[in-house]
């Protein structure tokens, strides 16, 4: 019975992210859009850029389009955690959040399942993204597109969990603005996402050391070598760590009784 | 359940494409001296040779148990045992051999002699030069018709395709191409012969009956430089269907369809591609890049480079036994 009703609520939580995202179609083509944008023009520009050297998890000499590709994929999944951040904010605002949170089922179950929500539509979208790029000739070995779905969980969850983190410290919609200027784009840029760890190295050793400390880093390296059929350790061992390190936050963080909302006054005051 | 079975096996089975390969390739190091062996089923180098400075030529003799290698700043071929991988014997050559071509029937070797602008003929069983054809400046490329009646050389400084005939070791034609002519390779059917010119940065194909130019094939790769875009090395598929131009600090294979002549797609490989080869199968192809150091394998199959592998010095030629 017990079971049933987790399960439902998983369900419903899944069905309502996954009704928002297909009734959003702007939201639909924005997440396609964005990378590939990047990977029509920025990406040409650049590609030159690669071809000199061979790193794995790769075998032989790239274009610049087929090194970014994991970076984008990554990209979309860093927007989609920290759009379902901005869609906790806006259901809290809404009030339609505490329709979820009456519900008996304990605080951390209903989180994980607004976060396995969030990862499930951004996997959609990275599937339709690397299709796309298919036809950019960026081609993985057709395995890799199955064994990259694992990574894309890991992945997926610890930036949902970090945008989960975030959402409780933003008080207003507004203040989205802040999270795309404090965390998306230091952490996107900051990345193996557009150049390789040794090119960013040539360039500034302070910068590639803050690279490698970014769990984003290892998210697109998870991604990069589970598509070429890879594994890379330390980038699962890197991106779990960061997933437990912001689920806990997140948890403590929307507990009524500690936590940033207990400290702050808790949902009652908001509006 | 049995269809994503199916469809899960048919995925694996994709997955593994890069079939066990049972080539042995042999590749020239013009820097490091040295042949570099390659098992094609690893990819990894299996032993290198050392024979004369720079090495550059490289072919088998007509039973493939034997390699004759061209050693430039030696003045002669060496000739290695493909069995025990060690020299065994030396050849004379004339001075300054980087390019040759065996007869199909396995005899006679035809030497371009870069510095002094002849073409040497060597009886490789008698292991003496029997005739000297004089050429134009710089010869360079070497190639010989099907029926083993026609060698054409090209001439860098001269940028002439000759005509040679092999009964008479005359010159008996020659045919102006674009700026430095590198590289002469027949058809299968004997009919054309591909000229590649690394300064024009073209590919004229030259009718043999007429010996006239009658296409001029042109590059263009998207984001590289026209001054990039050098044409070496030439192979053709037996079928006559497809054929691969090196081209050289462009770092790309242009591969043509032979019926249209149509550039149909360029593959990324390593640094100045130089020269290429087919495995005997033509299930791979093999380019060397001279300045990356390395040898890039192309599925022939798929169209897509797979892998690129580390050899010698500055790699030049290479060649690929079953």
């Amino acid at each position: 019975m017990s079971a049933l009703l987790y399960g439902r609520c998983l369900r419903s939580v899944v069905v309502r992210e996954g009704l928002r995202f297909v009734h959003q179609r702007e939201r639909f083509f924005a997440a396609l859009v964005r990378p590939l944008v990047w990977l029509a023009l920025f990406a040409v520009g650049f590609r030159a850029v690669l071809g000199l050297s061979i790193i794995p998890p790769y075998e032989t000499y790239i274009l610049y389009e087929e090194y970014v590709v994991p970076g984008l994929v990554g990209m979309i999944q860093l927007f989609n955690g920290m759009q379902s951040s901005l869609s906790m904010v806006y259901d809290r605002e809404m009030g339609s959040m505490k329709t979820l949170l009456v519900s008996p089922l304990p605080r951390w179950y209903l989180l994980v399942c607004k976060l396995l929500a969030g990862v499930m539509v951004s996997i959609v979208q990275v599937y339709v993204f690397i299709a796309v790029a298919w036809f950019w000739e960026v081609q993985p070995p057709p395995l890799g597109y199955l064994a990259v779905f694992p990574a894309l969980l890991a992945s997926g969850l610890m930036l949902g969990a970090l945008g989960l983190l975030l959402s409780s410290f933003i008080k207003q919609l507004e203040n989205f603005a802040g999270v795309m200027n404090f965390v998306i784009f230091p952490m996107f840029f900051a990345s193996s996402a557009l150049y390789p760890l040794w090119r960013i190295r040539e360039g500034s050793p302070g910068l590639a050391w803050v690279a490698e400390l970014n769990p984003f880093t290892h998210a697109v390296e998870l991604i990069r070598f589970a598509l070429y059929l890879r594994f890379d350790a330390t980038a699962l061992l890197a991106v779990l760590a960061a997933l437990v390190v912001f689920l806990g936050g997140a948890i403590a963080a929307y507990d009524p009784g500690r936590g940033f909302w207990a400290r702050r006054g808790g949902p009652a005051e908001q509006g | 359940m049995t269809m994503m079975r199916r469809a899960a096996l048919a995925l694996l089975g994709v997955a593994v494409a890069l079939p066990a390969s049972a080539d042995t390739i042999f590749v020239s190091n013009e820097k490091s001296n040295s042949i570099s062996v390659v098992d094609g089923d690893k990819l990894t180098v299996i032993s290198t040779i050392k024979v004369g400075r720079r090495p550059r030529g490289i072919t088998f003799n007509a039973d493939m148990t034997r390699i004759y290698v061209c050693s430039g700043d030696d003045n002669r071929i060496d000739v290695v045992d493909t069995t025990t991988l060690k020299v065994v014997d030396r050849m004379p050559s004339g001075k300054d051999p980087e390019l040759f071509v065996l007869e199909p029937a396995g005899r006679l070797l035809y030497i371009a002699n870069e510095d002094d602008n002849m073409v040497s003929v060597l009886d490789t069983s008698a292991k003496k030069i029997i005739g000297e054809i004089p050429v134009g400046v710089e010869p360079e490329g070497m190639g010989i018709s099907p029926d083993g009646k026609t060698l054409v050389n090209t001439s860098e400084t001269t940028s002439m395709a000759h005509f040679i005939d092999t009964a008479s070791h005359k010159v008996v034609d020659n045919v102006l191409v674009d700026a430095r002519p590198r590289v002469a390779r027949f058809t299968a059917d004997g009919r054309f012969v591909w000229v590649s010119a690394e300064l024009g940065g073209t590919v004229s194909v030259i009718d043999t009956t007429t010996r006239k130019v009658v296409k001029k094939i042109a590059f263009a790769v998207q984001g590289v430089a026209k001054e990039a875009i050098q044409p070496v090395g030439i192979v053709l598929t037996r079928d006559g269907t497809r054929a691969f131009v090196a081209l050289g600090p462009a770092n790309r294979v242009a591969e043509i369809d032979v019926q249209t002549y149509e550039v149909k797609k360029y593959h990324l490989v390593g640094q100045r591609v130089w020269n290429l080869a087919l495995s005997p199968d033509e299930k791979r192809l093999y380019t060397t890049n001279g300045v990356s150091n390395d040898m890039s394998v192309l599925d022939m199959e798929r169209g897509k480079v797979v892998k690129s592998v580390g050899v010698g010095g500055a790699p030049w030629g290479v060649i690929v036994k079953p």
